[in-house]
């Protein structure tokens, strides 16, 4: 096109818009995400995790700027990788989520991105925090990312207390469903991750495997 | 995460607020004596496949200054260590430099660790420096190498995120390459359909897209081997003129001729000696 210097992604920042949701249950936790990364309007990265690990059974989700979610992420990982070093034993899920709040509140003007942070340790067993500006709150469950805002009435309303592994598996997943149909910046596939005392199971479900609601 | 603004309800039709203040701008800059300068820019197609044993990295030569080409035949793919190369898009200045202090960087740590540098860590260190400086360094790579852990392709953006995929393309022609991708690529292809893959891949950017023309480089990368080829396709050639301008002697007929011997004297001669030493 004439007059166009450079193509807006340049400029654009790589963001993943996103929807992410992390949720405990009696002896662990979920975490779900989509995986659609996007500049501007275009796709980028269609197959992203957005579930990183910082720990063996510590992981978090990454929303906002891509570049900013990563770069907290890998220097959290880091920095846990030393401490757990130190103490000499698995750090707890409270110490991760506040390594990350420190960050996130500290450059809180600089950066935009919020990850929610979610795990199991011996101490207190599944747990999930939210880290949101600079916060540390510890909540049953979160949602976050673009996509969050079309399903926070459908969360509040089906999420109970005390459900198993598996209903909370399909719970995760029908939010995501929901979320990634309604949502222009979520979509592709999605990324389940399931952590508990005997360990730590990823698990990734397909377009076409997504459950379907209304006449699609 | 979407934060919307919304400063008042939206009119129809079209908004012409930054037409106004893009005159303004120019007008003041007129005034003083001096216009906008345009970055060179490589508005580009770049592209990598991995494929059985290795990784193809491929990269049109077109870059521009405005709407001008400055150099017709750049040279894209960056040499990082003897088996990772990666492919810039973006201000060309950007990319040169940063792919050179990380290449030198590189050969440091392979001399101190006594080991073959590997992807990952060329990754980490170019995004860290990107990160830095917060989007300000426009360089957008294609960063594609073979260490102990096999075929690795990693694409770097301008604000320090990055991506591990089988197959990536970036620059202007980016979205015309990537079709091509989603529709061809098959996961352990061999090396020959991998080469006509990203040619392919490449020549979409270079005839659908402005900033991107010329000749298509490509960079096999397997264990041990490296295949750096360039021009592997000239897709486009000068053309050939067809015609000519030149009269052969005697076109013209000579009616007189004068010959006038011009007398010169010589009057100063002085020689100075260059020190070559």
């Amino acid at each position: 096109m004439l007059g166009e210097t450079e193509p807006e992604w340049l400029s654009e920042e790589v963001k993943t818009g996103t929807t992410i949701i992390a949720i405990e249950f009696n002896a662990g936790v979920v975490l779900g995400s989509d995986s659609r990364v996007s500049a501007g309007a275009s796709v980028v990265n269609r197959v992203m995790n957005k579930l990183s690990p910082l720990h063996d059974k510590i992981y978090c989700a990454l929303s906002g700027s891509a570049a900013d979610a990563q770069t907290i992420a890998e220097i959290v990982n880091y920095q846990l990788d030393v401490h757990s070093t130190e103490i000499g034993e698995d750090p707890q899920v409270r110490s991760a989520a506040t390594l990350v709040r420190n960050i996130s509140y500290k450059y809180k003007e600089e950066l935009s991105a919020h990850l929610i942070v979610a795990g199991w340790d011996r101490r207190d067993g599944g747990q999930v925090f939210a880290t949101l500006n600079g916060l540390l709150t510890r909540q049953p469950f979160a949602i976050g990312g673009s996509g969050s805002s079309y399903v926070y009435g459908f969360v509040d309303a089906e999420y109970r207390r005390g459900m198993s592994k598996e209903e909370c598996q399909q719970f995760v997943v029908n939010t995501l469903s929901l979320a990634m149909n309604r949502d222009g910046s979520s979509g592709g596939v999605a990324y389940i991750v399931t952590i508990d005392e005997q360990g730590t199971e990823e698990k990734v479900i397909l377009g076409n495997d997504l459950p379907t609601f209304v006449d699609q | 995460m979407a934060t919307m603004i919304m400063k008042q309800p939206p009119t129809g039709g079209f908004s012409f607020e930054n037409c106004k203040r893009n005159a303004v701008v120019e007008g003041s800059l007129n005034n003083s004596g001096g216009s906008l300068p345009a970055a060179r820019k490589t508005g580009t197609t770049i592209c990598g496949v991995v494929f059985k044993d290795g990784v193809v990295l491929g990269a049109d030569t077109r870059a521009t200054e405005g709407m001008i080409v400055a150099d017709k035949n750049c040279s894209k793919i960056h040499y990082i260590s003897p088996n990772i190369y990666c492919c810039g898009a973006g201000t060309a200045a950007d990319t040169e430099m940063t792919t050179q202090i990380i290449s030198s960087n590189l050969e440091l740590h392979s001399l101190s660790t006594g080991r073959s540098p590997r992807v990952a860590t060329a990754n980490r260190m170019l995004k860290q420096m990107l990160f830095r400086y917060q989007g300000y360094i426009g360089a957008a790579l294609v960063l594609g190498g073979v260490d102990c852990n096999g075929p690795h392709l990693y694409s770097i953006y301008p604000h320090g995120s990055t991506d591990k995929l089988p197959y990536v393309t970036m620059g202007s022609g980016s979205l015309a390459a990537m079709a091509v991708f989603e529709d061809r690529y098959k996961p352990d292809m061999e090396e020959e359909a991998a080469k006509r893959l990203v040619r392919d891949a490449i020549a979409a950017g270079i005839f659908n897209d402005l900033g991107s023309g010329s000749n298509i480089d490509l960079c096999v990368i397997s264990k041990g081997k490296v295949d750096y080829i360039r021009p592997h396709d000239e897709a486009n050639k000068k053309g050939v003129r067809t015609g000519d301008y030149k009269y052969t002697r005697g076109t013209t007929g000579v009616l007189t001729k004068a010959v006038k011997p011009l007398d010169l004297e010589l009057l100063v001669e002085s020689v100075q000696t260059m020190d070559t030493s």
